[in-house]
């Protein structure tokens, strides 16, 4: 009877909670799809006035653009961060010796440097570099975290040395092996890092909104950023923008949860 | 003999060829401009002009109100947002780790959730949510309590933006101590329910000492989060009314870009923040590897 009563009280907190943590969410939807007016009195049903809201965001910000910029910087930055640390990880731990160990712990250090501490020199040097307004300033910085490399040197610790061995016996070349036996064996990885990074990329702001001085440049969470602008705000307009901007990345979560999950808390295991 | 140690070689090589981009990349965007930070803490003017100057930019600021008005924000956040979120993420693991509850997954997604949206999203979210004429308002009104003008006073401002972090980030620490809990044999809190522990004592005799790397990793990593806090206090609350929510990431921001820009005093600034972390991570290291 007691342990029922443990179990009930469990069900009642655990669905406060995932009430609390869904309800804004809905909100935004219901923002979307109502009149600004609706939102305003309190309607909380999905409404019928989400193609009005999207012309007058259309009208307003040039979502296209910046739609097209967020996924084109996310998928770069995905990409190259991906290859940079993977084979950082995996020459640190399959060719690895004690200076290459101790280059590591350096490089460990960099995890505890706010990057809020470097955003002045950066700026300044990538100014005297006339790489203001370029991707190449947004994504070097980025591209390269302690974090990643050591994820990907713990999964290279459990890749199986026979492979390499094998592929070594049968003239197979260092980096033809990390290329045709390491990813396709550690694509759970590659799948997890590639969930956190897209997911970082996508929703980061303060360096693009340093680096990026041009609207050409915009990215989403910039022009949802510009939304809030003006003395009277139009409440549909700011969610339809606010979903957009989180659709991609709930898609991916939802679908990769698991994936970002052990992403997110894989290198410290 | 000799061919071997050439193998040997090549491969030595081969390894440091791979590792030295992201090597490379580290130093020249991470170490490099820290270093720089430091230095130019130091120093005041420009290009030409540029001279050291000692400590003075650092006195400076705490003669500087608007900088103690942020750094008070920032502590006050970090004093009352981490523990509330840490201990409600710690209590959601433990009722998710119950062999017989049902419906995990769905409870944990969408605990979960808040994660997937952007920091400029869920701050305009509950930007929206908090106007004046916002949902919350409405609500207020429905049960008759006068509507609140949350971002024009101090302390509404403030624990708006505490609810909001909170929202965001409990669900991403409860993903760690999931993590951590599936670690724990089921059969130590068997043994404890036959011993007759309820659920408080199996909570703080059993889960929180073996969780305790996770429990600090969690504590260090919000530490450095909330010091660096942006977004927020960039679009919830626009720092205000007045600097009463600012953060001290914030002011760096509108030192370097704003007004007129002193590259100088707002690396002083940063120096101080990486300071503040290593001080903090430093003494939470040491309290958390303490025995029992």
């Amino acid at each position: 009877m007691i342990k029922n009563k443990g179990l009930i009280a469990s069900y009642i907190v655990l669905g406060i909670f995932s009430f609390l943590s869904v309800f804004p969410l809905y909100y935004m939807f219901c923002g979307a799809t109502n009149p600004s007016i609706d939102i305003i009195r309190g309607k909380l049903i999905p409404g019928t006035y989400l193609l009005e809201n999207l012309k007058t965001l259309l009208d307003n910000q040039n979502l296209l653009l910046a739609l097209w910029n967020s996924v084109k910087n996310s998928v770069i930055v995905t990409v190259l961060t991906l290859l940079v640390c993977s084979l950082a990880g995996y020459g640190f731990e399959i060719f690895h010796d004690k200076y290459k160990d101790r280059l590591m712990s350096v490089l460990l250090i960099a995890m505890m440097l706010p990057f809020v501490a470097t955003i002045v020199p950066l700026f300044k040097m990538f100014s005297k570099m006339h790489l203001i307004n370029s991707t190449a300033a947004l994504i070097l910085p980025t591209i390269s975290t302690p974090f990643m490399i050591m994820l990907f040197r713990q999964s290279a610790r459990s890749f199986p040395h026979d492979i390499i061995e094998a592929s070594r016996l049968e003239g197979l070349g260092e980096i033809r092996i990390f290329f045709t036996m390491f990813i396709p064996v550690m694509r759970s990885t590659y799948g997890a890092a590639a969930t956190v990074t897209f997911m970082n990329a996508w929703n980061s702001y303060l360096w693009p909104k340093i680096i990026f001085q041009s609207n050409e440049s915009i990215t989403m969470p910039m022009l949802v950023a510009n939304l809030k602008g003006g003395y009277f705000v139009d409440y549909g307009m700011l969610m339809l923008g606010v979903l957009i901007c989180t659709l991609p990345t709930a898609i991916i979560f939802l679908a990769l949860q698991k994936s970002f999950a052990n992403g997110i808390t894989g290198a410290v295991k | 003999m000799t061919k071997k140690l050439t193998l040997e070689k090549r491969q030595n090589l081969i390894g440091w060829a791979i590792l030295l981009p992201a090597t490379l990349l580290i130093f020249i965007f991470c170490f490099y401009p820290m270093l720089q930070a430091i230095l130019l803490s130091f120093k005041r003017g420009n290009n030409a002009s540029e001279r050291w100057v000692g400590f003075q930019n650092y006195t400076r600021l705490f003669k500087d109100k608007v900088f103690l008005e942020c750094l008070f924000n920032t502590v006050f956040y970090f004093v009352i947002q981490v523990p509330i979120m840490l201990v409600l993420a710690l209590i959601l693991a433990q009722l998710l780790n119950n062999p017989k509850l049902k419906g995990k997954g769905i409870f944990r997604t969408m605990i979960f959730l808040p994660c997937a949206t952007s920091l400029v999203s869920y701050s305009m979210i509950f930007k929206s949510l908090f106007a004046s004429n916002g949902f919350i308002n409405t609500m207020l009104s429905w049960i008759n309590i006068a509507p609140i003008d949350w971002f024009n006073k101090t302390w509404p401002a403030r624990f708006v933006v505490i609810i909001a972090l909170v929202w965001r980030w409990t669900g991403y620490n409860m993903v760690f101590y999931i993590a951590g809990l599936q670690n724990i044999e089921n059969s130590i809190y068997e043994a404890a329910t036959i011993d007759g522990c309820g659920a408080y004592k199996k909570f703080t005799k059993i889960t929180i000492p073996l969780l305790k790397p996770t429990i600090l990793l969690t504590a260090i990593m919000s530490t450095s989060g909330t010091l660096q806090l942006f977004d927020e206090s960039v679009n919830l609350t626009a720092g205000g009314p007045g600097k009463a929510t600012m953060t001290l990431a914030h002011y760096i921001y509108s030192t370097t870009f704003e007004n007129t820009p002193n590259f100088n005093y707002a690396a002083a600034i940063s120096v101080f923040i990486l300071v503040c972390i290593s001080i903090l991570s430093f003494i939470q290291m040491k309290v958390g590897d303490k025995r029992d």
